[in-house]
């Protein structure tokens, strides 16, 4: 275990710093309540306070610390972002995985179930969602969820495609192996990889859609505190409280670097074609 | 080819409906209807008079139908190339697609420009150089793109060009045939803002498939005659790294005409994401079903061409 820690941090030494940053936020996550001075809806400060002793990060237009808010924010982000991950991109990978299996008017017709749902515009289809839904967290990651699992549902349809192809699915299905056990035990470890891939890649995206949502009035609700919903608030405010965009700002970005570091390196040690040096 | 074609045009229907039917029917799903908003917005009458008018409302835009018979009447209206009238504007719709249409597509395609001139030499340099420095840098400022939220890089930008060059996104909108310069300057910067954005993933592809490339034999053989190293790099690797980017710049690019809403509501740009999104906010469903018709329309049409212009270009693939 140590030495493969090592050898992760010797070869993939930006991914390794994108995973120690990842791990701190899910450490800020964790301890929010512990760590945040203030709940992050209480009111009350006066607002558009510059950052100072009593407030780092100063108070943002209703008078709420600014630091609490970034701290529950890191909590909110990350259930978002791994809640629709964990939904979207198992759910899209097992349907992409079945119908590629059963093939046939299944799999072109959830083909053009697919197709309909990647022709619409993402934010687009999350907007409309979120109009049609209301506004909550449970509701955002629901979109989130429905916008992730049509990418998912692709591409590891491509993969079982060829995975339901080779030999041995022929053999398991030669030795009388049941469906289920097939699916279960050849066709669904076989995909893991790029399932893998799918997951560490799109924490991010969905984090970074959230906060465009957020902009554009459907995000999680105002009082919440979502990085999203902070910066909209701060990107109005530009010219008397920079420090509302600045630091949700810095933990967003910090996070999302961090998350695409991390899934960048995930990608590439997954594809063996990149291994080795130049020959 | 030409069946291979025909066949894609064909898939195009079941895609087109699809995606139709599933707006039209979230739309239904989204509380409030423009019968609504009209009446509560002038309202003073009292509440059975206000109930009256959102029926005689309803029964005008025959929104008491049941919910698939509007569906097969838009379908129907639609497929003659009639997309009705808009609700909140009062005009038709094709109309504001005519107006709105071609500015977004100008800014979609300025920003694509953008994206692939600067992400490609980025991930060839990135490639060329793996685990170096430079290549470390390269995927830093490639990814940061991607680290904050578009709207925020966009607002930041606004602000700077606001602050300190006294210049205001302008009001009117002048199209490019009228004034090149004017047009460009309005465009170029929500442009860059999206381009960085969009550049990240070309980068990293380039990247990987150039990181691919140059292990393979034909590259060893033309380092190998002597080759200067530019040459094997842009004459041979680069060309056969390039056909996945290609791939993917499109399936992008087909996606970008909704991608624009953000960029388009900071720069003020009136295109075709800030009508959506007004439309969407309205209850406008004839407006919102004709602009997502339209954009789901591009994406596959670009996806089709993008799959043409990937067998021209290599040659192995051949469209049955």
């Amino acid at each position: 275990m140590a030495r493969a820690l090592r050898r992760f941090v010797i070869r993939q030494p930006l991914g390794a710093a994108g995973a120690v940053i990842v791990l701190a936020m899910i450490l800020v996550a964790l301890f929010a309540p512990a760590l945040a001075p203030h709940g992050p809806k209480e009111t009350g400060f006066a607002p558009y306070l510059a950052p100072g002793a009593e407030f780092p990060m100063g108070t943002d237009q209703i008078g709420r610390d600014v630091l609490s808010r970034v701290i529950w924010g890191a909590r909110l982000s990350l259930q978002i972002g791994l809640f629709s991950v964990v939904f979207g991109i198992t759910l899209g990978s097992l349907w992409g995985a079945v119908t590629a299996y059963f093939g046939g008017a299944l799999d072109s017709g959830s083909q053009r179930i697919v197709d309909s749902l990647m022709a619409l515009p993402p934010i687009i289809l999350a907007l409309s969602l979120m109009a049609a839904l209301g506004q909550s967290i449970t509701n955002v990651i629901l979109a989130l969820t429905i916008l992730l699992i049509p990418t998912a549902a692709r591409t590891v349809r491509s993969v079982a495609l060829g995975v339901v192809a080779a030999p041995y699915v022929e053999a398991a299905r030669a030795a009388g192996c049941s469906h289920a056990r097939i699916i279960a035990r050849h066709l669904i470890p076989n995909c893991l990889a790029s399932y893998i891939v799918l997951f560490s890649t799109n924490v991010s995206y969905a984090i970074v859609v959230e906060a465009s949502l957020s902009f554009i009035g459907a995000g999680a609700p105002p009082d919440e505190p979502s990085w999203g919903g902070m910066l909209t608030a701060g990107v109005q405010a530009l010219e008397t409280a920079p420090w509302m965009v600045f630091f949700p700002g810095l933990a967003i970005s910090l996070a999302v670097f961090a998350l695409n570091l991390l899934g960048d390196s995930i990608r590439d040690l997954t594809d063996p074609r990149l291994r080795g040096g130049l020959g | 080819m030409r069946r291979y074609v025909l066949r894609r045009l064909l898939l195009f229907v079941p895609t087109l409906f699809g995606a139709s039917l599933l707006v039209f029917i979230l739309l239904r799903l989204v509380p409030g209807d423009i019968a609504e908003i009209l009446v509560y917005q002038t309202g003073s009458e009292s509440s059975t008079v206000q109930k009256k008018q959102i029926q005689q409302i309803r029964a005008e835009l025959g929104l008491d139908r049941p919910v698939l018979v509007q569906y097969g009447h838009w379908m129907w209206d639609a497929l003659r190339g009639d997309f009705g009238q808009s609700y909140s504007q009062r005009r038709p719709v094709s109309a504001i697609l005519a107006e709105r249409f071609p500015r977004s597509m100008e800014l979609a395609a300025l920003t694509l420009f953008l994206a692939v001139i600067w992400a490609v030499p980025l991930g060839v340099v990135s490639a060329v150089r793996q685990n170096s420095w430079v290549d470390y840098l390269a995927r830093i400022v490639s990814l940061s793109g991607l680290s904050l939220p578009l709207f925020v890089t966009g607002a930041l930008i606004l602000w700077l060009l606001v602050r300190f060059f006294r210049w205001i996104p302008p009001l009117e909108f002048v199209p490019f045939t009228e004034n090149p310069l004017e047009n460009l300057k309005q465009l170029i910067w929500p442009a860059l803002c999206q381009a960085y954005y969009i550049s990240a993933p070309i980068t990293r592809l380039t990247r990987s498939q150039m990181l691919e490339v140059i292990r393979h034999d034909y590259v060893r053989t033309a380092r190998a005659k002597g080759l200067a190293e530019r040459a094997v790099i842009y004459r041979h690797a680069l060309k056969n790294a390039l056909l996945p980017v290609v791939t993917f710049v499109g399936w992008w690019g087909g996606r970008l005409l909704g991608g624009l809403v953000i960029m388009e509501i900071i720069f003020v740009v009136p295109g075709m994401g800030t009508s959506l999104v007004q439309a969407v906010s309205q209850r406008d469903y004839p407006a919102v079903q004709a602009f997502i018709f339209v954009m789901a329309m591009v994406f596959l049409l670009v996806n089709l061409a993008v799959d043409l212009l990937y067998a021209w270009l290599d040659p192995r693939i051949r469209y049955a």
